[in-house]
């Protein structure tokens, strides 16, 4: 009750602090007195919700008040002290750009994710797939292949872009390939680790069947390994977000997301450049969000999903 | 160990032999044209001789790689802006001062979460949930606002590689101090141990091993890092830098020996921690 008393205090607060700001005239000192404790007060609601007990939605709380105080802090700092644009823009300003830009967010969108990552991380996850099937029916080249995809782990790999850039041309096929590369190996090393991840009993039980190998794989042995493949999808989502992007900074068509980013900078539009990267944030978490979902609903069965 | 030498050799070998039969296909066309064009017919072997040996081919042989890189190490003098050593030492000093700033906040955002409830769960799922959120794709802004500060040089790139090394090791470091089970808390407790002798005996000793794993994933992310900060903003010098100015005027060579530099840096810091781990769980006592 309490909580609930000091949250409204604190919306409160936050409303006439931004409403203040954006009126015309300087802020006072009694009004940053007043932001002040704003900010204090919000500070210890988002203690007061963090040490709620409970689950679901109760667990939410406290990130999302901490989330929007740090959006409130940010807009009414920005907006009251007149940050330039060049340095820091407000987020009204980066969210009116987004309504304003949306042809251009989406055309980005199109051009860098459904065609590039989407295109790059099929083809890469699924061809580490299947270099991890023969690795799995070859020892010797499993053997081989390993230490090498963990030593390319280390790498730099994005930096093959301009390579990419001149084989396949500025479009969207060298941020394609970019991404195969740089989600290839994470799908052949968790793979591997997956197929092996079959308990021995297990095994011992479809061998006491006469199962072949393939039926052993079908069966056992990439049902045990889903986990780690999922753990492969995921970790690529991201990183396939960031191939494609940073693959656009070393030329691109006048379209998508690292083009975007570029060329805004340098003009020191960065209310677009931030518009760029929300949607670039709010796409690799659902990306990743629809994999973890996946993996939900397919690996019902795990000790993690089962809880 | 040992036993997989021999398939690592096998399987490079392959890949090198692939890489020369690529390199012969892929350079075969603009060879032949240029054969062409000058009234030759080249047989087989001096066609395969040629698009080996090609100044800027689509892809360079091995051999081109590894001469060309030898000799931008070593030819030039080390303040040259055509010496790789050069151009290594600028990116690889904001690799590490990134690395060192970003790894320390990381610690020390850790140690606050262990110790203050309402700070892990109003901040841990937004560190996590920025795991999934391109963070390379805000180092163009990064440059930018510090440029509008006046900063310039190694800072910015420092910071971006701080950036993205603080994730990798604050997640690492929550999930090792919060690791010790509780046997071993319930046993300081009958002890009367204070929360700093939990702390300094029992928790920073198991939390090792978690340490390490996001040290290793973050001085990786912080050579990226780096090479990606100089991407955007036309930086003078820089691996990234060579990459870019290497696209723009088409050198294959300079390219692939800015990446071979790149990825021995990246492997070496990554050997380097490493090493570090193996002889840090030495002198704790550990035997392996």
């Amino acid at each position: 009750m309490r909580t609930g008393l000091l949250a409204a205090v604190v919306v409160l607060g936050f409303v006439l602090a931004i409403a203040g700001v954006h009126a015309p005239g300087e802020p006072g000192s009694l009004a940053w007195a007043g932001i002040a404790l704003t900010a204090g007060l919000a500070a210890w609601l988002v203690k007061r919700l963090g040490d709620l007990p409970g689950q679901g939605w109760q667990a939410l709380a406290a990130p999302l008040a901490f989330g929007a105080t740090i959006l409130a802090l940010w807009e009414v700092l920005v907006v009251g002290f007149e940050v330039p644009m060049a340095l820091m823009p407000a987020p009204s300003a980066i969210a009116a750009r987004m309504a304003s830009g949306a042809h251009l967010l989406w055309q980005d969108f199109v051009q860098t994710f459904l065609k590039a990552v989407l295109a790059g991380y099929a083809i890469g996850c699924g061809s580490g797939f299947l270099m991890a099937l023969l690795a799995d029916r070859v020892p010797f080249l499993r053997r081989g292949l390993l230490p090498i995809g963990n030593l390319v782990a280390a790498l730099p790999v994005v930096g093959i872009a301009p390579i990419m850039v001149m084989w396949f041309g500025f479009d969207w096929p060298s941020k394609a390939a970019v991404v195969v590369a740089m989600t290839f190996f994470p799908m052949l090393v968790n793979t591997v680790a997956g197929l092996a991840a079959a308990g021995a009993l297990e095994r011992d039980l479809m061998r006491s069947y006469a199962a072949g190998h393939g039926q052993t794989l079908l069966l056992l042995r990439l049902p045990a390994a889903l986990p780690f493949i999922f753990t492969a999808l995921k970790v690529n989502a991201p990183l396939a977000l960031i191939g494609a992007i940073v693959a656009e900074f070393f030329g691109s068509p006048t379209t998508g997301m690292g083009f975007r980013i570029t060329t805004e900078a340098a003009r020191l539009a960065l209310d677009m450049v931030w518009a760029e990267i929300v949607v670039a944030a709010v796409v690799g978490s659902a990306f990743y969000g629809a994999m973890a979902l996946i993996e939900r609903r397919v690996t019902f069965w795990h000790p993690s999903v089962r809880g | 160990m040992r036993a997989s030498i021999l398939p690592v050799l096998t399987v490079s070998a392959g890949i090198v032999v692939l890489w020369y039969l690529g390199a012969v296909w892929l350079n075969w066309q603009v060879v032949w044209d240029m054969q062409a064009r000058a009234g030759h017919a080249p047989d087989f072997a001096t066609m395969v001789s040629l698009t080996l040996s090609h100044a800027r081919p689509l892809l360079p042989a091995p051999h081109q790689v590894v001469v060309e890189t030898w000799n931008s190490l070593t030819g030039p003098p080390i303040t040259s802006p055509r010496s790789l050593v050069n151009h290594a030492m600028v990116t690889l000093s904001a690799a590490l001062a990134g690395f060192g700033l970003g790894s320390l906040a990381g610690v020390l955002l850790a140690v606050a979460i262990i110790h203050v409830r309402a700070l892990e769960r109003s901040l841990m799922p937004w560190i996590i949930a920025s795991q999934a959120v391109p963070v390379l794709a805000l180092a163009p802004i990064v440059i930018v606002a510090l440029g509008a500060l006046g900063m310039t040089g190694l800072m910015p790139k420092a910071i971006i590689s701080a950036y993205l090394c603080f994730f990798p090791v604050a997640i690492g470091m929550v999930k090792g101090l919060a690791a010790p089970d509780a046997l071993s808390r319930d046993l300081l407790r009958t002890y009367s141990a204070t929360p700093a002798q939990v702390f300094w005996t029992l928790r920073v000793p198991t939390s090792l091993p978690y340490l390490f794993a996001g040290l290793k994933v973050a001085v990786a992310a912080a050579v990226v890092g780096a090479i990606v900060a100089e991407l955007p903003t036309g930086a003078q010098a820089g691996l990234g830098a060579r990459l870019l100015a290497g696209s723009y005027f088409g050198q294959t060579l300079q390219i692939w020996s800015a990446l071979t530099v790149a990825a021995v840096v990246s492997a070496t810091l990554v050997g380097v921690v490493g090493l570090a781990e193996r002889l840090l769980a030495r002198r704790m006592g550990a035997r392996a």
